[in-house]
């Protein structure tokens, strides 16, 4: 198996995709919500969520399908001089969730039963140096379940890219050497999963690359069900 | 026994309270005054898990009685980043409004948990300590509240000044942990409650937390705060206290 190439606290950010900010746009000035959020909204993977690359997922009994959460994450280096914030890498993610919407309340309290699971997030094998990614939101995901392409994630279409996406959260706290920073989840544009994000369950393989990004490997992680 | 970890002279140190002075893992003794204090956590290989609870105490029995008791706790995730010792700083942003303390039971995880029953709970236990949850409500939004804006800022998780071994504490106070809480704000009593009041109490949290997530040794679940916050000024000095635990002194600074 391979080893985790992260050490840090690994953060996600909520609705950072243009697409699935519009699709939740109606219901951001409804209860409980009131309004859009105007500072990123951030989550934590805890040390019990990180899969290795090729590890199996294991589901709990009671679920029965998890979401996919393709995206990429930036590894942050040791502070420099310039006080600006240093980046040291670039790692390919899978934030898995149990599925939780906007128009459920999903939304509205901290995500930790959904996204805290142990084994829920897959973490790639490849640490790629920030200077073999000049431009991260360039990149588009693909993820592959079973071998079929369900969801092409386009980072160009994040709201907040990276530059303005660290600079927003730098305000209220200081990411640590070593701590990732998801680049944000989208929801597939069309097919079975449209308006949401590509499901799987216990017996699936998902795969996970960035074609343009061929260094970041690819991340492969077989979803098993729980042994009771 | 009470633990500690301290900076002396610009080193790392485990301690241990002895006669009111601090007993350095390198044998020396040093004075209480002599060093800074850190978060009374030693060391873990990976990230660890801190987490915490709101709306955890049942102060307001009338309120509550025309509201639907919770179902399951309120938790979120918060980064040990943000947590600093006994007698440190802790920054309010420059013109926000409502920036409050919260005296917290902190419990730490000893041993592996996993779907772990409520009644077998206290063995996974190591120690606790005392914890000051600051919130900034200003930054309140309804998405993933509270939002880790309010809630996982540099500096605003004072931990400690120990952390007390949990069989040294059970020992003298039970199993339940009826501990008074309070809270002085420049000397004068703002905060008070008792851990009996809580509505998840710590056996149903590590059952809860524990079945769909292992913790492990070193982990942190911070238990919520009673009723009694107000707003904090730049200068105040904050003193959050749990009974058997100790008193952990914080001052607020400009940020």
């Amino acid at each position: 198996m391979a080893p985790l190439p992260i050490h840090g606290t690994v953060y996600g950010v909520l609705l950072n995709a243009q697409h699935e900010w519009s699709l939740c746009e109606s219901a951001m000035h409804e209860a409980p919500y009131q309004a859009p959020p105007s500072a990123p909204v951030l989550y934590i993977k805890t040390a019990n969520t990180w899969s290795a690359h090729a590890s199996a997922i294991a589901l709990p009994a009671h679920v029965p399908e998890i979401e996919i959460g393709a995206t990429l994450g930036v590894v942050m280096g040791a502070a420099n001089a310039s006080d600006a914030p240093h980046i040291r890498g670039f790692v390919l993610l899978n934030d898995v969730s149990i599925p939780h919407s906007v128009s459920a309340q999903g939304f509205y309290r901290p995500p930790v039963k959904y996204k805290n699971l142990d084994g829920f997030l897959g973490v790639g094998a490849t640490l790629v140096p920030a200077v073999d990614v000049p431009h991260p939101n360039a990149l588009t995901l693909q993820v592959h379940v079973n071998g079929v392409l369900r969801q092409t994630v386009d980072l160009q279409h994040m709201r907040r890219h990276l530059p303005a996406l660290l600079a927003d959260v730098s305000e209220f706290m200081t990411l640590q050497a070593g701590d990732v920073l998801m680049l944000g989840l989208d929801v597939c544009a069309q097919g079975e999963d449209a308006a949401r994000r590509p499901r799987a369950r216990a017996g699936d393989v998902i795969e996970i690359h960035a074609p343009q990004a061929p260094a970041l490997g690819v991340l492969r992680n077989p979803l098993v069900q729980e042994s009771a | 026994m009470k633990h500690a970890r301290v900076m002396v002279e610009g080193h790392v140190f485990d301690a241990t309270e002895q006669d009111d002075q601090l007993r350095l893992s390198d044998g020396r003794t040093v004075a209480q005054a002599a060093v800074q204090w850190l978060a009374p956590l030693s060391a873990v290989a990976r990230p660890r898990t801190v987490l915490a609870l709101g709306l955890n105490y049942a102060d307001h029995a009338k309120e509550l009685a025309f509201k639907e008791p919770p179902k399951e706790p309120l938790a979120f995730v918060k980064g040990e980043a943000g947590l600093i010792g006994h007698r440190q700083f802790t920054r309010r942003p420059a013109g926000v409004k409502f920036m409050h303390y919260e005296c917290e039971l902190a419990v730490i995880i000893g041993r592996r948990a996993k779907h772990v029953r409520k009644g077998d709970a206290l063995d996974y236990v190591d120690s606790y300590s005392v914890a000051n949850d600051y919130a900034i409500r200003d930054y309140l939004e309804n998405w993933y509240r509270p939002n880790l804006r309010v809630k996982n800022r540099d500096t605003c998780t004072p931990l400690g000044p120990w952390r007390v071994d949990a069989a040294d504490l059970h020992a003298q106070y039970g199993d339940r942990l009826e501990l008074n809480l309070r809270t002085t704000v420049n000397g004068r009593l703002t905060q008070q409650g008792n851990t009996r009041d809580m509505i998840f109490d710590v056996p149903t949290l590590i059952e809860y937390f524990s079945s769909f997530m292992t913790l492990h040794p070193g982990d942190v679940i911070l238990t919520g705060t009673p009723d009694g916050v107000v707003d904090c000024q730049v200068g105040d000095v904050v003193v959050t206290e749990i009974e058997g635990i100790g008193a952990l002194t914080n001052t607020i600074s400009q940020g």
